[in-house]
């Protein structure tokens, strides 16, 4: 052993230093990369939870039909049944959170009626489409519709 | 001490050898499926959507929805989604006439009609792709596909270089100018783990959208894939996305 530490002192000197390097390259990396960084793939495996945290602005329509049950019975059967409350009423899940605290605004209903019924060369042929003002003049929609139930009877 | 050539190489092979499996074991042990929100397992779902083009009216209601979930910069040219309007003459199928005027935010105003053309809506998004080049390119790993199929972005760790931003071959990756990091569709992550549909699938009136969940066996996908002739974007680009396209042109690119 003697004899070897004696004629080999280069390699000690060179392990010792390769050693070193390693231990740096350890806390070098232990300090860089961050936790559960690899657990799921090449990516910090706390970001999804991360993605998963940010707060609905969408309620959904669960909550709206608990408490507006009577509008949710009265559009059976109507040819906007399947559409969403949100769809044409916004974002409400504050207002479905504490109805106090955000109050939901009627919404114009000749501009948001065109925004899905004016005619467009673009737009499925079956889709009802009218030309606003050709088909109702100057007078709103609801004149003529009730948007939860916009056949004419 | 005399080793011989023949045992040196069979004790340091023997030694890499070990070494290299223990740390595949420990990297296996160590990764499990951590439970993110209640009863939400991540290798349980593999999301997608159906989009079919021929119910969609370029209402933009899926743009202003997804603006206001994902909180995304109103000027235009910050979209996580957005509708294209395309206008497609007989006579010269392969190039297009294309608009989208804010994304179609503000609904898109009526086209003079053109005799001889077809006219038709493409809405878009990202494609959640299931070998996404955007992910490849990301040089700190800060984009990635999740186990369910959904590729997200780590703010916190984005260096906003702009790789990915260049490497989508569909386009749907910006810079958040508040952050100078990325951003892009999430597919609603935080709505779909908690069971909700995406905000643009919610808002949709028509039903053009429909989020899907490929490993469900009772989704409507599987009806949907069967009974249409879908496509997907760009398929050449082997990206393995997962938006079913409906009745999408050829022209589309």
């Amino acid at each position: 052993m003697r004899q070897f530490l004696k004629d080999g002192e280069h390699l000690v000197r060179m392990a010792l230093l390769f050693g070193l390097g390693l231990l740096f390259f350890v806390a070098l990396r232990a300090f860089f990369v961050p936790k559960g960084f690899g657990e799921l793939g090449h990516f910090r495996a706390a970001a999804i939870a991360d993605n998963a945290a940010r707060p609905l602005m969408y309620a959904g329509r669960e909550p709206c039909e608990v408490c507006h049950a009577d509008v949710a019975e009265s559009r059976q059967g109507s040819r906007h049944a399947a559409i969403a409350c949100e769809a044409c009423h916004g974002a409400l899940a504050q207002h479905a959170d504490d109805p106090a605290r955000l109050k939901p605004t009627r919404p114009d209903a000749r501009k948001l009626c065109v925004q899905c019924h004016r005619s467009e060369a673009a737009k499925p042929e079956k889709f009802p489409q009218v030309i606003p003002d050709q088909h109702a003049g100057t007078e709103p929609c609801t004149a003529c519709h009730h948007p939860h139930h916009p056949e004419i009877k | 001490m005399e080793t011989t050539r023949r045992e040196f190489l069979r004790n340091t092979g023997t030694l890499l050898l070990l070494t290299s499996s223990a740390a595949l074991a420990w990297e296996a042990v160590a990764a499990g499926t951590p439970e993110l929100v209640p009863n939400y397992r991540l290798d349980q779902h593999w999301w997608g959507m159906a989009i079919d083009i021929e119910k969609c009216i370029g209402c933009g209601n899926c743009v202003r929805a997804c603006k206001t979930e994902n909180n995304v910069p109103l000027e235009p040219l910050y979209f996580r989604t957005w509708v294209e309007r395309y206008r497609v003459l007989a006579a010269d199928l392969e190039h297009p006439e294309v608009d989208s005027p804010n994304g179609g935010f503000d609904g898109f105003p009526p086209h003079p009609a053109s005799p001889g053309s077809k006219n038709f809506f493409v809405p878009k998004l990202c494609n959640h792709c299931a070998h996404s080049p955007c992910v490849q390119v990301c040089p700190v790993g800060a984009t990635f596909e999740s186990p369910d199929g959904v590729v997200l972005v780590d703010k916190t760790y984005c260096l906003g270089c702009r790789y990915c931003v260049q490497a989508c071959p569909y386009g749907c990756r910006f810079i958040d100018p508040r952050t100078e990091t990325v951003d892009k569709c999430s597919l609603c992550y935080h709505r779909i783990t908690k069971g909700l549909a995406t905000a643009c699938c919610e808002t949709c009136p028509t039903g053009a959208r429909k989020l899907a969940d490929l490993k469900e066996p009772k989704d409507p996908i599987h009806e949907f894939l069967r009974t249409h002739k879908v496509q997907v974007l760009k398929p050449q680009m082997a990206t393995g996305s997962k938006m079913y396209y409906n009745g999408l042109d050829g022209s589309v690119r």
